[in-house]
């Protein structure tokens, strides 16, 4: 199978989907002729031309609202936010049409918009470009939300997304689009809503999506090999809909659990995990949930110290070790 | 108090006369009488519902169009079947000018399962894609760049028409309305802002909440723009053939200011009495109300008889209150409606390709 990285994955994905549906257009800051802010959508201008690849100036309220309705038309958008982090001067445009015009309308229309691109911290640059929007998007009904943790699954859940009838919202990661992993070539499809066992074990579940992932794998091998505790990774890879029965069965199998996230705590994805685990595995339970989240403050820059506000194997580590004391 | 600056005068006798223009001098008698028909069941509609909302029917706000019928019967009396129509929150007379039925129009304020948008929407967000109306949206200029892309979409799909987005003299200063301009400017969209010009963004006038002209600001874009009168539905009409024949024909946006204005509070419930004159209100009921002016016109005209002018409105008094009877006898939706309309997979459970829980408890 071929080795790419996580960029080339989300490449291969929207090529594969503007060849097979002409509907399909990508549209966002610097994605055609600058061949991509992150370079994820290099050379799609040369092969597919400026129809389908269009550079839009920097006004995400307008090509955003633009795109959704478009996509009323038939049109299926896949925007890319330069950093999810500006989804906030399209906010309305974002939760209030997208989310809410299917409803608002009883059900006349409906947005196959995706909205694609990365939403991370661990890169130094500080509290405006370093959000984690998934909860608060998750939030709004009639939305998906897709955090993919590795090339294949990022190829496989976008395209999924871009064939997805309803406003799918898709948060890549820039601390991992250099990494690489076996992706199959053509047609791999993931389906949205479905977990993915990273890890198979037996003591100790971590629940956990996004880059998150890898550091709960790095700290799972140090606890096996250090603790002879052996951890189950279950990565949600979709946020909304969500794999619940997925979750179900790893705790029914390991009996601990451990929520990590690159969120901020108060009212997380991790928040509603814990929620739903209490109230639907009690009696799995051996202890109380434990949670690793963002330390809760606004990203810090300063670079050493960000790597300890953010999950890291480290962290993971501890807080699996006190999930399990 | 003072009444918005820009209110025109009624027309001088040396005004063009635009019963000439083209576009309405090819109007049958038929079509003239169905304009002003349009006019008089929208008024009547709102009547009715404002009887409504008083015995307490209907929930939250109900912006009434009272006054401003013209703009909405002109614009959308020009519609070919790639023209399209995106609006705010005051669009009981869109609706109909677009050809809704009243009935599901009044049961949607009543909340009820037969409203047009399954009384999921309420009196804001009316909607009937399947004639190319895209709502009735409730937060003041957010609708704007969906009509952008409506025009975005009409152009992809390599169709000949034209988007309208319409919002009032509030909306222009928000920033998603001036993001629009420029990407429809740019991208050379088919789509016609139209700025209802009502003077006034709740109780706040023109002259305090915006700097300058409101349509000039589209020349700032290098987008072609006009100013008419909206008391006249010929005039409407004239000056939107224009625009819209631009768009069709070259793609080309454009910026029309329509001055209008309203006789009610800004939601019913809303006072009427901090920011304007009952004298105003007089004012323009008499000598510029555009059903009225329509009426005479079209009584010099021969086209229209005091005995038909009776007769359509004793008929859209009859349909109004058939529609707050159908309302009335309606069912609401049930709180397991709730759930629906939410996700297209939800409801299309055959189609579904994705897993997993998409509600939450
Ligand atoms: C973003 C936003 N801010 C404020 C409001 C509350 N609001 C609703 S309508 C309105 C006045 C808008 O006036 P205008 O655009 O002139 O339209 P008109 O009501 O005259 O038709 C205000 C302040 C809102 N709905 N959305
Ligand atoms: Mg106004």
């Amino acid at each position: 199978m071929p080795v790419i990285t996580y960029r080339e994955a989300v490449r291969h994905a929207l090529a594969e989907e503007l060849e097979r549906d002409p509907n399909v257009v990508v549209m966002g800051e610097e994605v055609a002729q600058f061949n991509g802010a992150y370079k994820v959508t290099e050379g799609l201008l040369a092969r597919f031309g400026p129809q389908r690849i269009v550079d839009t100036p920097i006004s995400e309220a307008g090509f955003i609202g633009v795109g959704i309705g478009a996509s009323m038309l038939g049109v299926r958008p896949v925007m890319e936010l330069m950093f999810w982090s500006f989804y906030s001067v399209a906010f309305d445009q974002i939760l209030n049409n997208a989310a809410n015009v299917r409803y608002m309308s009883g059900g006349q229309i409906h947005c196959p918009i995706v909205i694609r691109g990365p939403a991370n911290g661990g890169t130094n640059v500080g509290a405006t470009h370093s959000h984690t929007p998934e909860n608060v998007l998750a939030n709004h009904p009639g939305v998906k939300v897709v955090v993919p943790s590795t090339p294949a699954d990022a190829k496989g859940l976008l395209k999924s997304a871009i064939r997805d009838n309803d406003p799918v919202f898709f948060l890549e990661n820039t601390m991992l689009y250099g990494e690489k992993g076996e992706v199959p070539a053509g047609e791999h499809v993931v389906p949205l809503g479905l977990a993915d066992v990273k890890r198979a074990g037996t003591d100790l579940t971590i629940v956990t999506y996004g880059r998150s992932v890898l550091h709960s794998l790095a700290a799972a091998e140090v606890l096996e090999r250090e603790h002879r505790i052996s951890t189950e990774v279950l990565d949600l890879r979709t946020i909304r809909p969500l794999d619940f029965d997925s979750v179900l069965k790893s705790v029914a199998k390991t009996h601990r659990v451990l929520i990590v996230e690159e969120q901020k705590p108060f009212a997380s994805v991790g928040s509603q995990l814990a929620y739903m685990i209490q109230r639907e595995a009690f009696d799995e339970l051996d202890g109380p949930i434990h949670r690793l989240a963002t330390v809760d403050a606004p990203a810090i820059y300063s670079p050493p110290v960000e790597v300890e506000q953010l999950p890291n194997p480290r962290r993971v580590l501890q807080a699996a070790l006190e999930t399990l004391a | 108090m003072s009444k918005k600056p820009t209110a025109k005068e009624a027309s001088p006798p040396s005004a063009p006369d635009h019963a000439q223009a083209p576009v309405n001098a090819r109007l049958t008698p038929e079509d003239r009488v169905e304009l002003f028909r349009k006019m008089v069941r929208i008024r009547r509609f709102e009547e009715r519902s404002l009887r409504a909302y008083q015995a307490k029917k209907i929930g939250g706000f109900l912006h009434l169009y009272i006054g401003q019928e013209a703009v909405a019967v002109g614009c959308c009396s020009l519609m070919g079947p790639n023209d399209h129509v995106i609006t705010a929150y005051r669009d009981h007379g869109h609706a109909i000018a677009v050809g809704m039925d009243p009935k599901p129009l009044m049961a949607e304020l009543y909340g009820k399962a037969t409203g047009c948008s399954k009384g999921k929407g309420g009196s804001m967000h009316y909607f009937d894609p399947s004639r190319n109306f895209w709502g009735g949206h409730g937060i003041v200029g957010g609708q704007i760049p969906l009509g952008a892309g409506l025009a975005y979409g009409l152009k992809y799909k390599g169709l000949k028409g034209a988007a309208m987005a319409f919002m009032g003299d509030g909306a222009v200063n928000q920033g998603a309305v001036h993001e629009a301009y420029n990407l429809a400017s740019l991208w050379n969209l088919p789509v016609v802002f139209v700025i209802e010009n009502n003077g006034y963004s709740m109780g706040t006038s023109q002259a305090r909440s915006s700097a300058g002209e409101l349509a000039q600001r589209a020349a700032g874009y290098d987008m072609q723009w006009g100013q008419c009168s909206g008391h006249d539905v010929y005039e409407v009409r004239a000056m939107m053939d224009k625009f819209l024949t631009l768009a069709r024909e070259t793609g080309k946006p454009s910026t029309v200011e329509i001055d209008t204005y309203r006789y009610r509070g800004h939601s019913v419930a809303d006072p009427d009495n901090t920011y304007r004159s009952k004298q105003e209100i007089e004012e323009y009921r008499r000598t510029r109300d555009p059903i009225q002016l329509f009426q005479d016109k079209l009584l010099a005209e021969g086209v229209l008889t005091p005995a038909l002018a009776e007769q359509i409105d004793t008929e859209a008094r009859a349909e109004a209150d058939v529609a707050a009877d159908f309302s009335e006898a309606s069912p609401f939706p049930t709180p397991a409606d709730i759930q629906t309309d939410v996700y297209w997979e939800a409801d299309n459970p055959a189609d579904r390709r994705s897993q997993g829980r998409l509600f939450f408890t």
